[in-house]
């Protein structure tokens, strides 16, 4: 097969795996990290990525177009790209805070954007189900303004604002740190209003950092389980998360069924990260031109 | 430009993000130990005191005593192939390490199960050894595995790529063993980046609870962990035992932070974490 091949892939072929060096012990730590990593992860997503079609190709549609395998994916990435856009705005005005504004305490401040990543989210999980419960602190007056937070998918949503606010904080706020800040001082003194300085020169400079951050948010929001599932009310087709249908169909030992709700969040979750990935390029683009 | 000026519109962004993060973030914490104490202290401490509380708690130590040492341990193979070697497929590497973290907790416990539970691949082989997997700790200990797998590698390779390689050369071309450079050069060089990374994979692999709830079964006094054992109690309407089983995890969360924030403060320039800041 390798005959077939172009010029330039045998040209490529030609060419050493690896460039010399003095240094040793390659062979070891390639092989221990190769060993490590198939075992730990790759053979196991291997079953991930095949046993779905002992289905059949008709088999695995089925499942996955089932009303309530839908309703659930599109609560789970519908919920995390609404708190990824949210985490966006939010953490935009964190990281600004934090480094471009010196007030007391600020350090401690800092160091606590980084909570959401140390809480276990189950710990997390009951918290936010006691603050937003119909009798909780901040629950009950939302309640009596008609607002129910708790067992809705309102609440899921509050649940991965939490989850996915470091992500964009800590991809903006070194960006943001590095910034030539006499570009801003360029743009007031040519006589750019604030508002245009930061829509025009600050938020172009901070877009590519931005959707790496919200990619980030959006990724680890849709396959949230643990902080999600006390405040969901788990309701079918209401407020059901992907993740925990997987653990249902578990319990029902559905292996390929479950595996094949795995796959489809596995895939869902690539494509959104590619799309922000695209934009990303454009917008790189768009800046160069 | 004067950063010390407080304007009326500074004043207020800063106000504005401190209550955000208020609400978003200590509230919750806040929360945890108002509820672990609403009934007093002696019904925190009897709560804390119950034997499942204290199974919970020597599994959780149990399955974070050997995974965060093995993760380390390919953490610095890893790292020491990526970042002191060139060779094709290297950032295939770098992404297939850095994978897990975008893959949901509940499937990085579903392969495992896919694999060797009762209808996995190898579970009938499993069940004629008679070596259990699934419900056991076994599989507790496999699925933190996979959570905590890019932890301590995702901080030292950008940390020894800065670093390079020249060090490490200049000993081994003065005569130096290939384990004497790594003990008494390599090692010292990121010593406290390793510790970074520990501290964060420890903290993962206490906390988790998606990956390990899929493959634990749930059962008391043997394959629940910490995080498990909070909802079981939860569930079962003990709300002061779940909450203040709770505040032990919050604790750990609050302490790896603290740890965290002081290597940063202290060592921020050994660190590749804060270089990137």
């Amino acid at each position: 097969m390798s005959r077939a091949l172009s010029p330039a892939v045998a040209a490529m072929s030609r060419k050493p795996w690896r460039k010399g060096s003095v240094l040793p012990g390659f062979p070891l730590a390639l092989g221990l990290t190769l060993t490590w990593l198939s075992l730990i992860f790759l053979i196991p997503l291997s079953a991930l990525l095949l046993r779905p079609w002992e289905l059949g190709l008709s088999g695995f549609w089925t499942v996955v177009t089932d009303p309530r395998v839908l309703a659930a994916l599109r609560i789970s990435f519908g919920a995390a790209a609404l708190a990824a856009a949210i985490n966006a705005g939010l953490g935009l005005l964190i990281a600004w805070v934090l480094s471009r504004y010196d007030f007391p305490g600020r350090r401690w401040v800092d160091a606590l954007v980084d909570l959401p990543f140390a809480l276990p989210t189950a710990v997390a999980g009951i918290a936010l189900t006691a603050i937003y419960a119909p009798n909780g602190p901040l629950g009950a007056p939302l309640a009596e303004m008609g607002l129910r937070v708790a067992y809705t998918p309102l609440g899921i949503v509050l649940a991965l604002i939490f989850v996915g606010l470091p992500f964009v904080v800590r991809t903006v706020q070194p960006v943001l740190e590095d910034l030539d800040r006499e570009v801003e001082e360029a743009a007031r003194t040519l006589g750019a209003t604030p508002r245009q300085t930061a829509w025009r020169v600050v938020l172009p400079a901070l877009a590519p950092a931005l959707l790496t951050g919200v990619g980030l948010a959006f990724a680890r929001a849709a396959g949230e389980y643990g902080s999600v599932i006390f405040i969901a009310g788990n309701m079918p087709l209401r407020s059901e998360i992907a993740p925990l249908l997987i653990v249902i169909k578990l319990e029902q030992f559905d292996y390929a069924g479950a595996a094949a709700v795995g796959l489809a969040m596995l895939a869902l979750s690539f494509t959104g990260l590619l799309l922000l990935n695209t934009l990303q390029g454009a917008l790189a683009r768009r800046g160069r031109a | 430009m004067n950063a010390r000026r407080l304007s009326a519109g500074r004043l207020a962004l800063i106000a504005s993000a401190l209550i955000a993060l208020s609400l978003i973030v200590v509230l919750p914490l806040a929360m945890v130990f108002h509820e672990a104490l609403r009934q007093g202290a002696g019904a925190y401490v009897a709560a804390l005191a119950e034997p499942d509380a204290w199974a919970a708690m020597r599994l959780t130590l149990l399955v974070a005593a050997i995974s965060v040492p093995l993760n380390a341990v390919f953490g610095l193979a890893a790292a020491w192939t990526i970042a002191k070697f060139e060779f094709r497929g290297r950032s295939l590497l770098v992404t297939l390490i850095d994978l897990p973290f975008s893959i949901s907790p509940v499937v990085s416990g579903l392969v495992w199960v896919l694999l060797f539970g009762v209808n996995g691949w190898l579970g009938p082989l499993m069940q004629e050894l008679g070596i259990r997997v699934i419900f056991n700790i076994t599989g507790v200990i496999l699925a933190t595995l996979l959570v905590t797998l890019p932890f301590v590698a995702r901080e030292l390779i950008p940390l020894m790529e800065q670093q390079g390689g020249d060090e490490e050369t200049a000993a081994i071309t003065l005569g130096a063993g290939p384990w004497t450079t790594f003990f008494r050069v390599t090692l010292p060089n990121v010593k406290w980046g390793l510790l970074y990374g520990v501290l964060l994979c420890n903290a993962r692999a206490m906390g988790e609870f998606g990956a390990v709830s899929v493959v634990s079964g749930h059962i008391r006094g043997l394959t629940n962990t910490l995080p498990l054992h909070v909802e079981i109690l939860y569930n079962e309407y003990d709300f002061v035992g779940a909450f203040a089983v709770a505040t032990v995890l919050a604790g750990l969360a609050l302490v790896t932070l603290g740890l965290k924030s002081a290597l940063e403060w202290r060592h921020a320039g050994e660190l590749a974490a804060v270089r990137r800041h």
